[in-house]
């Protein structure tokens, strides 16, 4: 699939000194989802905010479409959606108003069978002359999409969009998201929530103190970075690892029932057979054996561990 | 050009003040009627005729720019304070227009609403007084500049402000003594010599004073003077809006 974002160089420095973004690059291929993973103050609001024009950058360039988003701006936005993390609504209008309003200010031409056809998709048609007070927060957070996709764009940024909602409603914009997908949309979402992005993304890139520490095909990076483990349970406990076993790697649990096991699933040996073999060699009787695959939030966690970097003296935040 | 932006813009400003219609057009009203029964009948009979123009007549431009200034800042501030403040400003940033039809959007709405209230104090006004106008065109030109020029000074209050205090700041202790002390209620030459060249510094004067003109022919200075000042003033406006949009100060991080 060709680019349609191409981000080089990019940063960020606030005028409190904080700086926010370091050196980004990233290419995003038309028609994928990528969600960017991050702990708060990583900088993806950030580098969503400078993609869409609410926010300058120190340095860098984003190209949307093969247009610049800073000198051909008008090209660039009515490409791009984007539903803010927060909940950012006027409270007197009514959500046909501020879809309308939304689809206006993209310079779109009033369409009304398009947009109830929107309310419709989200579930919010029989909501249309609700002002927006009187909405839950699911509801809002509907909206927020609504006016996103009110112009048609090509390209949505979905900043947490998840946040704060229940597990039901998470479900249910999961599903939104495949559907956008499957109509052509190239959808950018930031989440911290490792599930959201295993459950829905193409790939994923992870981003920690303002680095983008990897961009990467999620099965890929599932196979590349995940750990499998051997859990064998012995019959009678030991006391300690036999000397014959210390050549592999395992580990005695506290209690002496357990070895672990841990091997490389990328490599071409996992070795299993014959630590089997040494365990039986050194009289041990095995009772059951389990596999554990770690999951994308133990290779985020091992991923951001590892970012020695040192941090920021400011605590300046954006 | 975006025109479906400025469209929608100007359509949610005005659909604002119709929310509150009767805020916005019982607020000039009342306060005019109380202006009249204060000034012009119970102090304005016994105060004579200024330049051969009735006390009651005679404020009217006064009463009207006092509305128009007032109006003008409030609701151009508020337009552009109000999205920053609730953080729907977003929009705004991310969508594909330009700082200038984002001004025409606002300062166009806020300017329109002021002269609909501008024109509701002088037909009010024409209940108390008998309201003549010697030169229409020109009281027009004098009523649209100023909806505009103060409208595009709120659009930069509400910019530069962030909170609601130094939204209410400017036109608490800058605007209103300015208007009071701008000749609204009297003529220039009613004052000592002192205070007549210190009056000479408060561009509000030039203002009222020529609006008046526009009406009576009567006026503190040359009308065209007082041409110059609102189109300089207008001109300022123009140039600091630019500068703000053009640095991103207090508009974008």
């Amino acid at each position: 699939m060709p680019d349609i974002v191409t981000i080089k160089d990019l940063s960020k420095t606030y005028q409190s000194g904080f700086r926010a973004l370091k050196h980004v690059n990233l290419d995003i291929a038309d028609g994928e989802i990528l969600a960017l993973l991050g702990p708060n103050g990583a900088g993806k609001t950030t580098l969503i905010s400078i993609i869409c024009g609410i926010v300058t950058p120190s340095t860098g360039s984003v190209t949307v479409n093969g247009f610049d988003n800073i000198t051909d701006y008008r090209q660039t936005r009515a490409m791009i959606g984007l539903v803010p993390q927060e909940l950012t609504l006027g409270q007197f209008d009514t959500v046909w108003n501020t879809v309308s309003f939304s689809r206006g200010l993209f310079g779109r031409k009033k369409n009304p069978a398009y947009l109830e056809q929107l309310l419709k998709d989200l579930s919010l048609f029989d909501k249309r002359d609700s002002e927006l007070r009187a909405l839950s927060g699911g509801m809002k957070r509907r909206v927020l999409i609504a006016k996103a996709l009110s112009h048609e764009p090509k390209i949505l940024f979905l900043d947490e969009p998840t946040a704060g909602v229940d597990v039901e409603l998470r479900k249910d914009m999961w599903n939104i998201v495949r559907r956008l997908r499957d109509s052509g949309v190239t959808i950018i979402l930031t989440t911290h929530y490792i599930e959201e992005a295993e459950a829905i993304a193409d790939r994923i890139g992870v981003i920690n103190r303002g680095e983008l520490l990897l961009v990467e095909d999620k099965q890929t990076l599932m196979h590349n970075l995940g750990k499998k483990q051997l859990i064998v349970e012995l019959k009678q406990s030991a006391s300690h690892l036999p000397p014959t076993l210390a050549g592999y790697d395992l580990e005695l649990s506290d209690d002496g029932n357990q070895l672990t096991y841990t091997y490389d699933t990328a490599s071409d040996s996992t070795g299993i057979t014959d630590m089997l073999k040494a365990i039986q060699g050194a009289g041990l009787s095995l009772k059951d054996m389990q596999i554990k695959q770690s999951s994308l939030e133990d290779i985020f966690v091992d991923l951001v561990k590892h970012d020695h970097q040192p941090a920021d003296t400011s605590e300046a935040q954006p | 050009m975006n025109f479906q932006a400025i469209r929608v813009i100007f359509h949610q400003e005005m659909l604002r003040a119709y929310e509150t219609l009767f805020q916005s057009l019982a607020s000039p009203v009342i306060s005019t009627c109380l202006y009249f029964i204060v000034f012009g009948s119970a102090i304005g009979s016994r105060i004579e005729d200024i330049e051969g123009v009735s006390y009651g007549l005679f404020i009217v431009p006064g009463l009207t720019m006092l509305s128009l200034l007032t109006q003008s800042i409030a609701n151009a501030s508020f337009g552009i304070f109000f999205p920053k403040f609730t953080g729907t400003i977003y929009e705004i940033h991310s969508a594909p227009i330009s700082h200038f039809e984002i001004l025409i959007g606002y300062v166009g709405a806020a300017a329109t609403k002021s002269l609909i209230i501008g024109i509701i104090i002088l037909f009010t006004a024409s209940f108390f007084v008998e309201l003549k106008i010697a030169h229409p065109f020109l009281m027009v030109t004098f009523l649209i500049l100023t909806c505009i020029s103060f409208s595009l000074f709120g659009f930069i209050i509400g910019l530069w402000a962030n909170d609601f205090e130094k939204l209410q700041v400017i036109p608490l202790l800058v605007i209103t003594p300015l208007v009071f002390l701008g000749g609204s209620f009297y003529s220039v030459s009613m004052l000592p010599p002192f205070w007549q060249t210190v009056t000479l510094f408060n561009p509000v004067v030039y203002l009222i004073s020529g609006f008046r003109w526009s009406f009576f022919e009567v006026s503190d200075v040359s009308v065209g003077v007082s041409l110059a000042m609102i189109v300089g003033f207008l001109v300022v406006c123009i140039g600091i809006v630019g500068w703000m949009f053009r640095t991103g100060y207090r508009v974008k991080q």
